[in-house]
């Protein structure tokens, strides 16, 4: 690992404290207020919260906007960013804006496919991939140039994420991948959210085994189930998601208004066996549009 | 038709390398045309890697073949007895040939000697144009023929851009700005009225863009 950037929660994994990150959506709107509400929610319960980047290519307002809001308001954002709506000179500039305006973490993802959003029209860019993301931060990072070579004045001095799927196919390739994410310069992993929890620990094992979880911080992906047709719809619908049979069942065997409580007890449960897991160094919550629960299940984690 | 140009020699000696007993393949349409994977060019490429191979003392067994298309099963049949007796298929077919070869023998390797360029015309001899890019939403007849998708560096629907100067592109003085070109045409079919309305966003899903396409024709599937 590099010296240690501005970053708070590389600082926190630093530390060895079990890092807790959450999410926080922007609105379908320039309305300040919603993550201004948000943020409130979030505030001294997390150590940095990603802001998503047009997630599931539903337009909103940007990533970085949103993120130099959380860092005006002291919060500590990890702002991601999709390679499907900007090519390689966008990215490059985008990065330096938003490290100028005080956002020190940066989440390198592809990008959901524009056919799943809500203008399945527009033309995709995906001029590099995600992994070619990553090294181009690092590279403006470590050796202080851009793609080109051209030697920066500032470089932006990013704690550089990545996300990874243990559920997605072929699994074989899955350690792979994140072989490569970490070779091309990922400091913090943000997995996936795990329901399938054989699938996770024999995905977790193989990390470590191959000395991968040495190399990087694994930030292990939660989203509390609110009801089984959340669930069964996550499982059928949401590209990369695997809920298995009995989580749904179990969810199922509650009247409707008892199953948002069974979600967390579940929730709590996943985590509480995660924490213990070798190579875990944290987790992330994706509570999708329900940022008010977090508090809750951070405490949960912290007592 | 598809144009493509031949790979450098020297990557095409590193691509089939680890073979002893190569058929060299040839594509008698498209690429025959463009010059780049008829008879003439399989003899060609045949020859050249022959020399080099004697000039290194190494040996190759190579057979040449070029059937009528690689993108076709009734004519790849006609490659299937060369096909198998060799350890790898040189294609001087486009992409598609060489990925149709591919599907059709499983268990030898199809390798690409050609660069596969674009879908364009013989605008005069020796010099091939890009004309279409295969879009999935034709919209030829609004701009007289000519298509901005292709032939505007910048795609342009509601052209042209500040950089269009004396009929030329801002990228390139040798290329010819598609906007100068669909006025031109425009105002002599007396259809400049095309211009005046806004051409919204296109719709780009039924492009790569959308994922790869299918084309499926249920009045001919058996």
């Amino acid at each position: 690992m590099k010296d240690l950037t501005l970053s708070r929660l590389h600082q926190a994994l630093s530390q060895k404290r079990f890092a807790v990150t959450a999410e926080c959506g922007p609105p379908r709107g320039a309305n300040r207020e919603v993550i201004a509400k948000k943020l409130e929610l979030l505030r001294d319960v997390v150590d940095a919260v990603n802001v998503t980047d047009n997630q599931t290519a539903i337009v909103r307002m940007s990533s970085i906007a949103a993120s130099a809001q959380l860092v005006e308001a002291g919060l500590e954002p990890v702002m991601q960013m999709v390679v499907r709506d900007r090519n390689r000179i966008a990215i490059q500039s985008d990065i330096m804006g938003a490290y100028a305006l005080g956002v020190r973490n940066i989440l390198c993802l592809t990008g959901d496919h524009q056919k799943f959003g809500s203008q399945p029209d527009a033309a995709n860019v995906f001029d590099i991939d995600s992994i070619n993301l990553i090294k181009t931060v690092r590279d403006m990072r470590d050796e202080g140039k851009d793609m080109s070579g051209y030697e920066l004045d500032v470089a932006p001095r990013m704690f550089i994420g990545a996300a990874a799927n243990p559920f997605a196919d072929p699994f074989e390739y899955r350690i792979l991948r994140l072989a490569k994410k970490i070779e091309a310069g990922a400091d913090f992993i943000q997995t996936q959210c795990i329901y399938n929890m054989d699938r996770f620990r024999e995905w977790m094992k193989r990390a470590v085994d191959a000395g991968l979880a040495d190399k990087v911080y694994i930030l292990a992906g939660v989203t509390p189930l609110k009801s089984s047709g959340m669930a069964r719809y996550m499982n059928n619908n949401v590209a990369g998601i695997d809920v298995p049979e009995d989580i749904i069942n179990r969810l199922d065997s509650f009247p409707k208004e008892k199953q948002v409580e069974e979600g967390l007890k579940m929730c709590m449960e996943d985590i509480s066996v995660l924490r213990e897991m070798e190579g875990v160094s944290g987790i992330h919550i994706m509570a999708i549009e329900w940022e008010a629960i977090v508090e809750r299940i951070v405490k949960g984690i912290r007592t | 038709m598809i144009t493509g140009e031949q790979k450098p020699l020297q990557e095409i000696l590193g691509i089939i390398r680890p073979y002893k007993n190569l058929l060299i393949l040839g594509c008698g349409t498209c690429v025959k045309t463009c010059f780049a994977g008829g008879e003439d060019e399989v003899a060609v490429m045949a020859s050249a890697v022959r020399l080099a191979y004697k000039k290194d003392g190494r040996k190759i067994d190579i057979r040449e073949l070029t059937i009528e298309r690689q993108c076709e099963n009734e004519f790849i049949q006609e490659s299937a007895g060369e096909a198998a007796r060799s350890d790898a298929v040189l294609s001087l077919a486009c992409g598609a040939g060489v990925q149709a070869m591919a599907k059709r023998f499983k268990d030898i390797p199809i390798l690409p000697g050609v660069n596969t360029t674009f879908i364009g015309i013989q605008e005069t001899e020796g010099i091939f144009t890009e004309e279409c890019s295969g879009c999935g939403d034709c919209e030829l007849a609004v701009f007289g023929g000519i298509c901005p998708v292709t032939r505007c560096a910048k795609r342009l629907m509601n052209g042209p851009c500040g950089g269009s100067q004396d009929g030329k592109c801002e990228i390139d003085p040798g290329t010819d700005c598609a906007w100068a070109q669909i006025i031109d045409r425009l105002a002599r079919l007396g259809q400049m009225d095309n211009l005046k309305k806004i051409i919204p966003p296109k719709n780009w899903n039924t492009s790569l863009s959308g994922g790869p396409r299918k084309l499926v024709r249920e009045d001919h599937m058996i």
